[in-house]
């Protein structure tokens, strides 16, 4: 393998390894300070238990998230240093303002939230959580809007004497149109993964009748956010879908291995033949679907790969433009059947748990506990699929992958890198999971002290957290 | 003043922050075993930290990030010719975080004892590899046009054992002493009883030690020194600030002494960006070859986008900071350490307790 593969497998599996830990932090830390904000409200012990709970669970998640992010600012410049001389002046800054704008809030106030118990006065403490659940969000943002302009890029001009893109317009970048529908999906996602992550756990306590004071409610919150976020996600994901069709038609092609354009173009749900599905054996379709997702009409047309292949090849010159089509077709169907299976859960779930009624069917359990597994596939499946599908290009129409990787760095640099990352990474998902499961299963804490702030405690009273 | 030049300081001043911040962190890490003798005295060393050393973090991630966005040719020259010692930082950083957050996750001595091994190597690791990156960017690197056309560019064309030259090592061994030092210091502010005079007995030692290195490096940095004149007393002041640090710490004034260990590590950083102006890495093979602010930089309307941007949230950010080591500013003691706080490793007795309340 060369060191262009080396790294695009590399960026694959750091990028979707960290992308496990990311939809998690954002939305349970809403869900935490929704908790906390409950407690606050109501004074009721069971709403402070849970928070100390899940604020348990998110921050064993959250410690991945971020020491796996390091790795990704870093790595552009490490394995991509074309790419980044090329795009630095428009790419770089929205990842410094994320830095700035985000990342400090998010570290500094989860460090008063996880510390403050009992140095912050209630309110400021229950502040510190929704600031930082803030700070998932902007850093969302702005990290998505450097990945649109990947995929759509905007505010932008080339300039032929340093061969690089210069920044024209800020606004248009953060405003890009890609951005606009990309961020409530990601975001959206994000509630469907923390809401199937509650769901799960809470299903695997009620199914032992344990802490149902505590769980039942996590559970009924749980499956309302994944109900109305798995709705969020579709809509939104319509929404893509056009966009997608407008800006980068051949994935929209590609995600269908629709190799001749055609009107009223049908979509088909599962394919038996090859796996590029040039050749057909045997489909399930659904007529004229891909003309109403790419175009919003049932009859619209919608472009083939060879068409586009061709029409690229007249606008960028000789080449092969055509994505890897095998792995855009299932991708594309796994991120929407497991994002469907979620919600899915949620309609049972919220049947079963009607009117204070606990679900009795074990299936039913069962069902929730693989439904934590379900969103974190189609999320993965969802970015391999929007970036796989970009390819050739690693900036649509302007820059391709294999003008982008570093070429003073060696194939064995990388193939050092791409080991020790892939063996860390194995072994802390390990211990992450290990200390998932253990702190799931031990339940929320019996009692918790409810204002732990007293600035006229005794100097010497211990600290209600220590690392 | 040009955008370039005010780029230039703004990374300075975000390497500053973050070394004196993150420094003491890698320093408490790398003290982990030789202040804290039992489990409840590392534990009180972690704490010290425990709040803050994630935002001190940042400080890295904005300064690649504001180096990406201001420096574009500098940073993908650096991250990706200095790739086998940036992998070797991240893997440290990667497993030092993780152990502060997991280790006392799980009430078991050999889980513990695997991640206080962590928390040194993972300090350690960095607390001398960044003063080895900084050695080598001020000394000059080997760094030569490569491609053709557009797609020409100075790359760095040494390798990893390039960067293993004496100078940078002693750059090495200064930011590991500069560390160590500031985090005894930073101990004995932040702590009481036993640990807090150990901390200030070791300062003293090790400031002996580290002003041999400090004062070395600094020195044989002029060689490579842009403008003798202002770096030079720039040292100057830097080395007397660690003086007063010491003598600070000898008397016990503990806040005065941290003041004095943060302005040298500041003294340090703005001696070396000083003597690297403008260039941002030079070329041990040619001057034509040199990175230079200009040369590496991105275009004007870029830097005054980011400019806007770090006026107006720089100043909050510090101010939120700030007030987080305000919050978190009583010391801490052995007595302050609650006993046990991870479930023992099969927890499954403690969660059925509860089961019958609801029935």
């Amino acid at each position: 393998m060369t060191a262009l593969d080396l790294a695009r497998w590399q960026f694959g599996i750091i990028t979707i390894y960290h992308f496990l830990f990311v939809p998690l932090t954002i939305a349970l830390s809403f869900f935490v300070a929704g908790m906390q904000t409950a407690w606050y409200r109501t004074g009721k012990q069971e709403y402070l238990r849970a928070t100390k709970f899940w604020g348990k669970l998110f921050l064993i998640n959250f410690a991945m998230g971020v020491v796996t992010g390091i790795v990704q600012e870093f790595q552009f410049g490490m394995n991509w240093s074309n790419y980044s001389r090329f795009v630095g002046d428009i790419f770089g800054a929205p990842l410094a303002i994320e830095g700035l704008l985000a990342f400090f809030l998010e570290s500094t106030f989860l460090g008063l939230w996880i510390f403050g118990w009992d140095r912050l006065p209630k309110k400021l403490h229950l502040a510190s959580i929704w600031l930082a659940a803030t700070g998932t969000l902007l850093s969302a943002y702005f990290i998505l809007a450097a990945n649109s302009w990947m995929q759509h890029p905007v505010g932008y001009a080339y300039n032929p004497e340093t061969g690089r893109a210069e920044l024209h317009d800020i606004g248009a970048v953060l405003t890009n149109s890609t951005t606009l529908v990309a961020f409530p999906h990601t975001i959206t996602a994000a509630f469907v993964t923390a809401g199937a992550f509650v769901i799960g756990i809470s299903g695997y306590h009620l199914a032992r009748h344990q802490h149902v004071d505590v769980f039942r409610p996590s559970m009924r919150v749980g499956l309302v956010i994944a109900l109305v976020a798995s709705v969020g996600v579709a809509i939104t994901g319509d929404l893509q879908a056009r966009v997608m069709t407008k800006q980068q038609p051949m994935k929209m092609a590609a995600a269908e291995a629709l190799y001749d354009t055609k009107s009223s173009a049908g979509f088909s749900i599962f394919t038996l033949g090859s796996l590029d599905g040039s050749t057909e054996v045997y489909s399930i379709r659904i007529p004229n679907l891909l003309s109403f997702m790419a175009t919003g009409s049932p009859t619209g047309t919608v472009e083939g790969i060879n068409d586009l292949q061709q029409q690229y090849v007249d606008t960028y010159g000789p080449g092969d433009y055509r994505p890897n089509t095998a792995v855009t077709y299932w991708s594309f169907r796994l991120m929407i059947g497991f994002g469907a299976l979620v919600a899915l859960l949620s309609v049972l779930g919220l049947w079963a748990t009607r009117r204070g009624r606990l679900p009795k069917a074990r299936a039913f359990y069962a069902f929730a506990f693989i439904g934590m597994f379900l969103p974190l596939l189609a999320n993965s499946f969802g970015w391999l699929f929007t970036e796989m599908g970009r390819q050739p290009w690693s900036v649509f129409g302007v820059l391709q992958t294999s003008a982008g990787v570093s070429p003073q760095v060696s194939a064995g640099e990388v193939a050092t890198s791409l080991i020790v990352f892939t063996l860390l990474y194995a072994v802390l998902a390990v211990v992450e999971v290990k200390l998932l499961v253990t702190y799931a299963k031990a339940g929320p804490p019996d009692l918790v002290d409810a204002d732990p702030y007293d600035p006229n405690a005794p100097a010497d009273r211990p600290l209600v957290f220590s690392y | 003043m040009e955008l370039t030049t005010v780029w230039f300081l703004l990374i300075a001043v975000l390497w500053t922050g973050y070394f004196v911040l993150d420094g003491f962190d890698f320093g408490v890490g790398v003290l982990l075993p030789v202040l804290g003798r039992s489990e409840v005295e590392r534990r009180v060393l972690i704490n010290t930290i425990g709040p803050v050393w994630d935002g001190n973090e940042v400080w890295l991630l904005v300064a690649g990030g504001a180096t990406f966005a201001a420096f574009p040719e500098w940073y993908a020259t650096l991250f990706s010719g200095f790739y086998l010692a940036l992998l070797i930082i991240l893997v440290a950083l990667i497993i030092r975080g993780v152990a502060f957050e997991y280790r006392g996750k799980i009430d078991d001595p050999v889980w513990r004892q695997r991640w206080d091994w962590a928390i040194v190597v993972g300090s350690v690791i960095p607390a001398i590899l960044w003063g080895v990156a900084f050695g080598n960017i001020v000394r000059g690197v080997p760094i030569q046009p490569m491609g053709a056309g557009t797609h020409q560019h100075l790359e760095y064309v040494g390798n990893f054992f390039t960067l293993l030259n004496p100078f940078a090592l002693l750059g090495g061994l200064t930011t590991l002493g500069l560390f160590t030092t500031h985090a005894a210091v930073f101990v004995a502010l932040k702590t009481t009883g036993e640990i807090r005079a150990r901390a200030n007995a070791l300062a003293g030692r090790l400031g002996l030690v580290t002003a041999v290195l400090a004062v070395t490096f600094l020195l044989w940095a002029q060689a490579f020194s842009e403008r003798r004149g202002v770096t030079i007393p720039l040292a100057v002041i830097s080395a007397l600030c660690f003086v007063g640090a010491l003598v600070a710490n000898r008397l016990g004034r503990e806040g005065w002494a941290f003041l004095g260990t943060a302005a040298t590590i500041a003294g340090a950083v703005a001696t070396l960006f000083t003597g690297l102006f403008p260039n941002v890495m030079p070329s041990s093979l040619s001057a034509a070859w040199n990175l230079t602010v200009t040369n590496a930089s991105s275009t004007p309307y870029t830097l005054k986008v980011m400019t806007v941007v770090a006026v107006i949230f720089t100043p909050i950010v510090l101010i939120y900071q700030g007030w987080t080591y305000y919050v978190f500013r009583r010391r801490i003691g052995v007595e302050h350490i609650a006993p046990v706080v991870g479930p023992p490793s099969s927890p499954s007795s403690a969660a059925d307790v509860s089961v019958g309340a609801q029935g």
